[in-house]
């Protein structure tokens, strides 16, 4: 790969999806600062009163004017409905995967099949022209809000970023800092399995020491 | 934090507090073991259901629940029958599901059950729909789970035509169509109450207010505080769509006892056993000591303890929330029939009295 395009720091986040995650990843980056706009699969009308009372202070826009204007995306939609996403919406984009992909839980989806892959591998070999980071998809969406602690604080959580691009990771993890949370750097889109359903750090809100711990054990018997 | 603290006229009168407060018991089928631990058999489960219900009304409980389940752990795909049988042998109490999974249903059948099911009680039948959030009808009955979300709207749709009566016509995608068909049994007194079950997306909240139904709001895990926007959101949309308010219920799961650590003590082990089951069926983690002490505190999901402690935390609840029901959903996969009638018997007989003092002492 060559030289990373991603380095300068975010500003403007974009949040595709508004079911039960996209809302509260919204809320979170607005509370951290950030510019927020959110998009759904149809017309920001249908947005409006749910921004207003549910993330006041975020934008519901069209997903492609969100996009343009954002300096990081998180895809936020149900994973069955990525292979039907428009990979040229997001091209040139920093994309935050937090989607997941469990089979007994969710059902099949045929392109996600592939064992030797991650998840977030199969979504950046869609999205040839971005750059995927894996991150905000562990941590079970009604513990996110309440999970987070300022910066220095003792207990304070971790949340797991992967990205083959380190410098668009090390972007990326400066947000989830912002947010509330300690990034843990993981190297690559693949070494991010450790942050998928059935992972040893799915679903549970670890401080860093628990965190790197758990990781650590299961690389070592991998 | 940022939050809108602009009220709406119609909030600030009272929202959904204006209704009756309603305390009601769910259940999803739980499998229930004997005194020795041993499995009962799954007609044994359900013989002893009708009589959980039959004595929630007999300690003056509102409500009788019973979610759609299938599985051995909670052997429950009629439920609609069960509660039938409960609703003959009672005169007062509601029945209803909790949920019935709409989206690997067919809405004709179940609006012709529930209306079935109302002749039957007298008019005491209610519905809650839900999309599902375990997925175990959808291969069972042949349903393409790629149509998720697209199998509930249409079928809420097409249901909310049905409460209204008289001859459908209806067009869908996923279903065939309706021409001018006439649906049996007719209502007595116009729709039994229906109701949307919504796990967390706001998405869903509006589309209950759309079609009119009331709104319970399913909390299983993390803050119920959380969830005071949707209360906001449902009204406001109600609003919008020029509906007159309507009931907002808050479901969650719990446990009674004499006293809290009975009451954990009881349920922490059939907890674990179930969630570490389910966690490997979701991929989500095995609760720990640590993660059930949050659920079971003043911030968490689960209503576990003594009569006093739970009223407390429904009452809280009810109020930070602004909701005038609260379903628990009692029991879990290997407890005793003595254990839930012991649960039934304290939540009717010393919760409900107690969450009403609290709530009318404090308005």
């Amino acid at each position: 790969m060559s030289g990373s395009l991603i380095a300068s720091p975010v500003q403007r986040v974009a949040v595709l999806g508004a079911g039960h995650v996209g809302p509260v990843i919204a809320r979170m980056a607005l509370d951290a600062g950030f510019e927020v706009a959110i998009a759904a699969s149809g017309s920001p009308e249908n947005l409006e009163l749910i921004t207003q009372v549910v993330m006041p202070g975020v934008r519901a826009r069209w997903a492609a004017d969100a996009v343009a204007t954002a300096d990081m995306v998180v895809l936020a939609i149900p994973l069955h409905r990525f292979p039907a996403l428009d990979p040229g919406l997001l091209a040139g984009k920093l994309v935050v995967d937090a989607m997941n992909y469990w089979a007994p839980a969710d059902g099949v989806v045929p392109m996600f099949q592939d064992q030797e892959l991650s998840s977030s591998e199969i979504v950046q070999r869609r999205l040839t022209l971005s750059t995927v980071i894996k991150a905000l998809n562990q941590i079970a969406y009604q513990n996110l809000e309440d999970g987070r602690r300022p910066a220095g604080s003792p207990d304070r959580h971790a949340i797991g970023v992967a990205g083959d691009d380190s410098s668009a990771a090390k972007v990326v993890g400066e947000v989830i800092d912002r947010i509330g949370y300690d990034p843990i750097l993981l190297a690559s889109l693949s070494a991010g399995r450790v942050l998928q359903p059935g992972g040893p750090v799915f679903g549970a809100v670890l401080d860093r020491s628990k965190f790197e711990r758990a990781i650590h054990t299961t690389a070592v018997q991998a | 934090m940022t939050t809108s603290t602009t009220e709406t006229p119609r909030e600030a009168a009272g929202g959904s507090t204006r209704f009756p407060l309603v305390l009601g018991l769910d259940t999803f089928g739980d499998h229930e073991h004997d005194a020795a631990d041993r499995p009962l058999s799954h007609a044994q489960t359900i013989r002893n259901i009708v009589e959980e219900g039959v004595l929630a009304e007999q300690v003056g409980v509102d409500f009788f629940g019973i979610g759609e389940h299938h599985t051995d752990d909670f052997p429950m795909p009629a439920a609609d029958v069960v509660l039938a049988a409960i609703a003959a042998r009672t005169k007062r109490i509601h029945v209803g599901s909790a949920v019935t999974v709409l989206s690997s249903d067919d809405p004709v059948r179940v609006f012709q059950r529930f209306s079935t099911l109302n002749a039957i009680s007298n008019g005491r039948a209610e519905v809650i729909l839900g999309r599902g959030s375990s997925i175990d009808s959808f291969p069972l009955f042949g349903y393409d789970l790629a149509h998720y979300e697209d199998l509930f709207e249409e079928k809420v749709n097409l249901f909310a035509e049905l409460l209204k009566g008289g001859p459908i016509t209806w067009q869908g995608n996923l279903r065939p169509s309706l021409n001018n068909q006439d649906v049996v049994p007719y209502t007595e007194a116009g729709p039994f109450p229906a109701w949307i079950g919504v796990g967390g997306s706001p998405q869903s909240v509006v589309r209950a207010a759309h079609y009119g139904f009331s709104l319970m709001l399913a909390i299983i895990g993390g803050s119920p505080a959380r969830f005071r926007p949707f209360s906001r959101l449902f009204l406001q949309a109600l609003e919008k769509f020029g509906r007159e308010p309507l009931p907002i219920g808050v479901h969650s799961p719990g446990h009674v006892a004499e006293t809290d650590e009975k009451a954990l003590e009881e349920f922490w082990p059939r907890w674990l056993h179930i969630i570490t089951k389910m966690s490997k069926i979701r991929g989500f983690a095995i609760p720990t000591p640590e993660s059930f002490k949050f659920e079971v505190g003043p911030q968490g999901a689960l209503f576990i303890g003594s009569p006093e402690t739970v009223a407390q935390k429904i009452a809280a609840n009810l109020r930070i929330l602004g909701a005038n029901r609260f379903d628990l959903k009692f029991g879990m996969p290997g407890l005793s029939p003595d254990s839930l009638l012991k649960n039934i018997e304290l939540y009717g007989t010393k919760v409900v009295p107690r969450v009403r003092e609290l709530l009318a002492s404090h308005s």
